[in-house]
């Protein structure tokens, strides 16, 4: 494992720039997750760091070296993709083994058999190591890829969306696993989604881009706490944050320079009141909670309830802000000034 | 607008019975859910309501009239499947106004319909628009449009949302039940997806191996699963098990898992010798500095407010969710609590779960 630094990258694809100037660091041992929506620079940024790419300024530094001109395979950095592309006509040992047996690698094979059964464990694979891949649910498909990618101990992980496309419970587990797998190495991983979840679970630190920027790096506590603008307050929490223009609704403690308020639920008091300014418009049942989407002062606000609470559509509420996030004209925070 | 009445429906492919004795009632104006993992009987059970299949014992009633053995056609039905097949060659007017073409309704009339059906999607502004390059949540909703216009007695709709991402399916959930709630016509509606049916359902039927399981309203089904297989699939993360083997007797209002005492809602009925299972959801558990049930904190997932801890212990892995703000490290050995009044406990040779007080307030949910 290794550090590895990204230093004022610039990448272009004809007239696009889909990476400006970008500087990152991934320390040793911690989980990074770079999370935006589609076209934001993510997938570049890792083929950049894995030499799929070649950066049109700036440099790529793996280990304390210069990697910016090596190509891929001298990189010292194992690969995930989305989808497991894993050799049909093996088995899943010898998925698992294929990378140490690499032409230039030349792992003993005493010491390949350890390894696979070490890494088919850890993804709890094991039972399944005789069976052809072909011969597996796409979730154990998935954990053969994230095994493959595992038997090596490279300088860094890179994964990109590795869990979307299996079902929701597997993921869910997945993700689970996934976390504990990279703190028991100590694996330095950079990992590529748009899921919320998956960065919010599993990162030592968010990096949220936008259009090929940078605009935050924090732990997932300090992003959906702090975040730096309206931009990066929406990208977690669900429901998502309301933004709403300042006045729309009454709010304590709102800043000079206030344009426009961001209410999480958390900041949302909600009290039943037949001459409330607020309407229930649909109550969202999810079982533990229930999302309520409201209608107030002609915005649209969606919160959450507990159950016990009966709210039916058609009836009305008095709202409060308490200690909501604040942006300015444009869209970056301000502090909440004291209430 | 029309009531559906199931009675006996039976559908068997040669040895294999997709629906077996399916009895019950859909509302006029309700929109109801069919829930299940694939192969479950939901969508058979649909294309027998559409008459698309045609049931191999019971019946079918339609606001009263018998219309198991009649074809599609003439039900008066309209279908809906995957929500995104545009023909890119037709502006949005045409695209929305093609099923009345084929039905031979009159000019005027499709042009007065094709804009009240706009009108209700709010995408009367796209009419003369060509469905390439719309954004993908107005050609979701012209595809939408195309569904209603034919103003049928009833909707059926098999996984409409199935190709969309999560975030945009939810959106469309959202979507999907204010316009229900404008139009008001009785919807039946088949997924596997647990957060589509909570979200939208006035009842959810669960259905497992042809059968349904449990058919009421989503809180119900949340809060009184049933079956064991109700409680596995509804919830996320989903609820957890704790296996145990013993005698119960009814009027019983506590159990003993490895040697721990925990309180449950009084037992109504008993079982000899069972192997059982104690089901609790991730928001009924604490985690508490208490002798008893303990176990190693294999994993802990951030969510804003609240975060999901996974603990491992003797009786498997439990889910617990509480806030944030309580500070876990993964490794730290703690104590289980449950919120006992909304335990539940399952015959696991059976499924079934056993009845007692938690029950008591059924149909009230």
């Amino acid at each position: 494992m290794a550090e590895v630094f990204v230093d004022r990258v610039t990448k272009r694809f004809g007239a696009v720039e889909a990476i400006k100037d970008l500087s990152i660091a991934i320390p040793n041992g911690e989980f990074v997750v770079l999370l935006g929506p589609t076209g934001a620079g993510k997938t570049t940024l890792l083929r950049l760091v894995a030499g799929l790419e070649k950066p049109d300024g700036g440099a790529i530094v793996i280990g304390g070296r210069n990697a910016t001109h090596e190509p891929p395979a001298l990189r010292d950095v194992s690969f995930v993709f989305q989808q497991y592309s894993l050799y049909p006509h093996l088995s899943v040992y010898d998925n698992l083994a294929f990378p140490l047996r690499a032409p230039g690698r030349r792992v003993a094979e005493p010491e390949i058999r350890k390894r696979v059964r070490e890494v088919a464990e850890l993804t709890r694979i094991a039972h399944k190591l005789d069976n052809p891949a072909t011969r597996l649910s796409g979730g154990e498909m998935q954990r053969v890829a994230i095994g493959r990618a595992l038997v090596r101990r490279p300088s860094i992980y890179l994964m990109d969306e590795p869990l979307s496309s299996l079902d929701a419970k597997l993921r869910a587990d997945l993700r689970v696993e996934l976390k504990h797998i990279q703190a028991d190495l100590g694996a330095t991983i950079l990992y590529v989604t748009h899921d919320q979840t998956e960065a919010m679970t599993m990162a030592s630190r968010i990096g949220i881009l936008d259009r090929g920027r940078l605009v935050q790096i924090g732990t997932p506590h300090e992003i959906y706490e702090r975040p730096v603008s309206a931009y990066v307050a929406a990208r977690l929490g669900t429901p998502p944050i309301n933004l709403l223009p300042v006045g729309a609704v009454d709010a304590e403690g709102i800043p000079q320079g206030t344009m426009t308020i961001g209410a999480r639920t958390e900041h949302i008091e909600l009290v039943p009141d037949a001459n409330g300014p607020a309407e229930i418009a649909l109550v969202e049942h999810l079982g533990s909670e229930n999302h309520l989407h409201l209608q107030v002062n002609g915005h649209k606000l969606v919160t959450l309830t507990n159950p016990q609470q009966r709210w039916e559509p058609g009836s009305r509420a008095r709202v409060a802000l308490k200690r909501p996030l604040c942006f300015d004209a444009a869209g970056d925070s301000l502090a909440a000034a004291a209430a | 607008m029309a009531e559906i009445r199931l009675q006996n429906l039976q559908k068997r492919f040669g040895d294999f019975a997709a629906v077996r004795d399916s009895t019950f009632t859909i509302g006029d104006g309700e929109f109801f859910v069919l829930l299940g993992p694939s192969g479950c009987g939901k969508t058979t059970t649909l294309r027998m309501i559409a008459g698309l299949e045609f049931p191999t014992s019971g019946r079918i009633l339609l606001d009263d009239e018998d219309v198991s053995f009649r074809r599609a056609s003439q039900r008066d039905i309209g279908f809906v499947f995957q929500l995104f097949a545009l023909y890119p060659h037709m502006s949005v007017r045409r695209n929305i106004g093609f099923p009345l073409v084929c039905q031979g309704v009159r000019r005027r009339e499709i042009d007065e319909r094709v804009e009240e059906v706009a009108r209700l999607l709010r995408i009367e502004h796209l009419l003369e628009r060509s469905v390439n390059g719309l954004a993908g949540g107005d050609s979701q909703r012209v595809a939408l449009g195309r569904a209603i216009v034919r103003r049928a007695k009833a909707f059926m709709m098999d996984e409409p949302l199935g190709a969309l991402d999560a975030e945009f399916r939810h959106l469309m959930c959202v979507e999907l039940r204010a316009l229900h709630d404008r139009i008001g016509a009785t919807t039946v509606y088949v997924t596997h997806d647990q957060v589509e049916a909570m979200s939208m359902a006035d009842r959810i039927a669960v259905m497992n191996h042809g059968v349904v399981d449990q058919i009421a309203s989503p809180q119900e089904i949340y809060d009184r699963p049933r079956t064991m297989h109700v409680a596995g699939f509804i919830g996320s993360p989903a609820m957890n098990f704790l296996h145990f083997k013993g005698s119960l007797q009814p009027g019983q209002a506590s159990i003993r898992i490895n040697g721990d005492t925990l309180a449950v809602p009084a037992l109504r009925e008993g079982i000899e010798d069972g192997q059982l299972a104690l089901g609790v959801r991730p928001e009924h558990v604490c985690l508490l500095d208490r002798d008893g049930l303990r176990g190693e904190v294999f994993g802990a997932e951030y969510m804003g407010t609240m975060q999901v801890v996974t603990v491992s212990t003797d009786h498997g892995r439990v889910k617990a969710r509480i806030p944030a703000s309580i500070p876990v490290r993964i490794g730290d050995n703690v104590g289980l609590g449950f919120q006992h009044d909304a335990l539940a406990i399952f015959d696991t040779v059976s499924g079934r779960a056993l009845n007692s007080d938690l029950f008591a307030g059924a149909g009230h949910g």
